[in-house]
């Protein structure tokens, strides 16, 4: 292993990315392109203009003796700055608009909701007395931002409706406070989608080094680099160093076209550097999985499609788009959902830097980028290099 | 040093069911330009392949000054320059940028490297172009950039596969000039080819192999003498009733 020869490769590799016009677009343009479009088409301008959610609303409480507590969760919901709520006399009505899209969600206050709250207040330590009933929640799955957004503001109207204002007036153990929530009203979509754009910019990594390494295997310069004193190490090394390079400078990209546009994360100069950090980690599992791409693949061309098979799963369940059930726990396997969740939880929900959670992120993220790099380079060496 | 530069001792390799070389024996001495003349297919790739470590020997052994190609390949590495039959370079890299990665690879210093690539750049008549991408090279032009690649280390040995092949006769003098000096400068030179007048042009000793075999061994003027030939392409064909090339 020799350092100047792993930066002479370091160099050589960063040149082909400036020069190779279709290496330039994945790497640099299209990071920008899609931070550029997304942001601006989901409200990154002006740095989260408020949002509104179109909520349909069929209470079927409202003429009962108890109607005041449903009509005070109505109240609650329609001076939200958040929803603007819509009326509907019947269940099919409202579920047509939800599904043309009309609305964001749809709730139904079934009846005996007031007879509920007020077997509550009969006798609230004794919860057998209570009579139950379940307000129904509709949220419109194809918005992330209504989905992620919506559910908790509802449940913020519910409980003031519920317990007040002021939970602790009417003596209860346990306060519900979720500041969180007020805020959400400012969030705009893009704020949800934001975090992902990281680990989206530098999936495509996981291609470039596929092709690459087919193409300098199928071209005899593996060969030609094998007849020099230079090891295979310093061949790993220096592609290895060449895409957290990258990854980093995709960071600063993102970034930085994303702040044009308006984004302002909720983090601080430690939670950025965080960031890169997080970003250089998450290239070596890119890096990995473009070895293990080259060892399958006998030309460059099959090296494409075979990335994509690791490439597509990271896209979808681990950037910013939606998940539900099946997809949520396939997703956990997912390297780019580590460093999404990481990111959301320093940006979006604006949690310091000292948060565990985001720092075991990092090391499943580094473990699993140094696991995949190992084993693509075995596998490669062993399997792929001829 | 060693007392030769290149020893080759009973060489098989094998790939799968082909026989490429055939228990082959020889022995190049220093300062020798060495040329492996046979038609394609004959098994030059193979032998010199083996000596610059890409391939391991099914059987037999070689060493390169001194150094087994099996067993110390590192030190190999160390100590030759090789020229591949395919020109092998990196299409975004300027030719300059591509002879000084390589020089880069062998560690030598930064400002000896300099000045040595603009040397060699000059006397294989690439100014011009040298700062150019790879990618807009005519043939004849990489396969001038492959052998400055390949000699950027000053190597003792320099193992060049069929340098001049396809080359336009501008180009070939160039490269034969290039080769002559390194001669001049005592370096050790195994040059293959199947062109009988490169071989009769350059070599002090020329081993002919057929089908894996070596078939002939000694200076140009010997064998001629002794076969009573016109050239070496006679040569051959009186060793092997075949032509040597393809007639073209
Ligand atoms: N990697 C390989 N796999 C299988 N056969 C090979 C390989 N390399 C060379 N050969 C065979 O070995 C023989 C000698 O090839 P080669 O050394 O390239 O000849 P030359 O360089 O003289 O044209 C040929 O029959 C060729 O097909
Ligand atoms: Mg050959």
């Amino acid at each position: 292993m020799n350092a100047r020869r792993i930066i002479a490769l370091t160099k050589k590799e960063l040149r082909k990315t400036t020069r190779e016009p279709a290496v330039l677009f994945l790497v640099i343009l299209f990071p920008i392109t899609v931070t550029f479009v997304f942001g601006l088409a989901f409200g990154g301008i002006g740095g989260g203009g408020t949002t509104s959610f179109d909520v349909g609303l069929l209470n079927l409480d409202a003429t009962s003796p108890q109607a005041d507590w449903s009509l005070a969760f109505v109240d609650n919901l329609t001076t939200s700055d958040v929803f603007v709520m819509h009326a509907f006399a019947d269940n099919d009505s409202g579920h047509s608009a939800l599904l043309q899209g009309n609305l964001d969600a749809f709730i139904i206050i079934p009846e005996g909701f007031g007879d509920s709250v007020a077997s509550y207040y009969g006798s609230p330590f004794d919860p057998s007395a209570w009579t139950n009933s379940t307000i129904e929640l509709y949220v419109d799955s194809g918005s992330l931002m209504a989905v992620s957004a919506i559910p908790p503001l509802v449940q913020e109207a519910l409980m003031k409706a519920i317990f007040g204002n002021d939970a602790m007036a009417i003596g209860l153990p346990v306060e519900i406070g979720s500041p969180g929530l007020v805020e959400s009203s400012t969030f705009t979509q893009w704020d949800f989608m934001a975090p992902g754009m990281f680990a989206f910019a530098s999936i495509f990594l996981t291609m470039i080094v596929a092709q690459t390494i087919t193409g300098e295997r199928d071209e005899g310069l593996l060969k030609r680099l094998k007849t020099t004193p230079a090891s295979s190490a310093d061949y790993m090394i220096s592609q290895t160093a060449s895409y957290m390079v990258i990854a980093a400078l995709q960071v600063a990209l993102v970034l930085t076209t994303s702040f044009a546009i308006g984004y302002r994360p909720g983090t601080g100069v430690a939670g950025v550097v965080f960031t890169f950090v997080i970003a250089v980690a998450f290239s070596l599992v890119a890096v990995g999985f473009g070895l293990i791409s080259a060892t399958l693949c006998k030309s460059a061309e099959a090296a494409t499609g075979v990335s994509f098979i690791f490439i597509m799963p990271q896209m979808f369940l681990g950037t910013f788009m939606p998940l539900g059930g099946a997809a949520e726990a396939i997703s956990k396997f997912v390297p780019t959902k580590y460093v999404t969740e990481a990111i959301t939880t320093l940006f979006l929900r604006g949690a310091p830097i000292t948060t565990p959670v985001i720092w075991i992120n990092l090391a499943i993220v580094s473990l699993a980028g140094l696991l995949l790099v190992a084993v693509g380079t075995v596998l490669f060496e062993r399997y792929g290099s001829h | 040093m060693s007392e030769s530069a290149i020893t080759v001792t009973n060489l098989t390799k094998r790939f799968d069911d082909v026989t490429a070389i055939e228990n082959l024996s020889l022995d190049i001495g220093w300062g020798e330009l060495f040329g492996v003349l046979g038609p394609n297919g004959a098994g030059k790739s193979t032998l010199v392949n083996t000596l610059n470590t890409l391939l391991k020997p099914t059987d037999g052994s070689a060493t390169v000054d001194g150094h087994d190609v099996e067993f110390d390949p590192e030190a190999v590495r160390g100590v030759i320059g090789v020229c591949p039959q395919e020109p092998a370079f990196y299409r975004f890299l300027t030719g300059q940028e591509n002879i000084t990665l390589m020089g880069e690879m062998h560690l030598v210093p930064e400002a000896v490297l300099k000045e040595r690539v603009r040397a060699m750049v000059e006397k294989i008549g690439m100014e011009d172009h040298i700062n150019r991408r790879a990618k807009d090279y005519s043939g004849g032009m990489i396969r001038r950039i492959s052998m400055l690649m390949a000699l950027v280390n000053d190597p003792k040995i320099a193992l060049l596969d069929e340098p001049t092949v396809g080359m336009d006769p501008n180009s070939r003098r160039a490269v034969w000039d290039f080769i002559r000096e390194l001669k001049s400068r005592g370096k050790t030179v195994i040059l293959t080819t199947h062109y009988m007048e490169e071989a009769q042009e350059l070599c002090d000793r020329v081993a002919i192999i057929d089908e894996g075999h070596l078939i002939e061994l000694g200076s140009p003027a010997e064998l001629i003498e002794k076969h009573k030939a016109k050239n070496l392409e006679e040569v051959f064909l009186n060793l092997t009733g075949k032509q040597l090339k393809e007639a073209v």
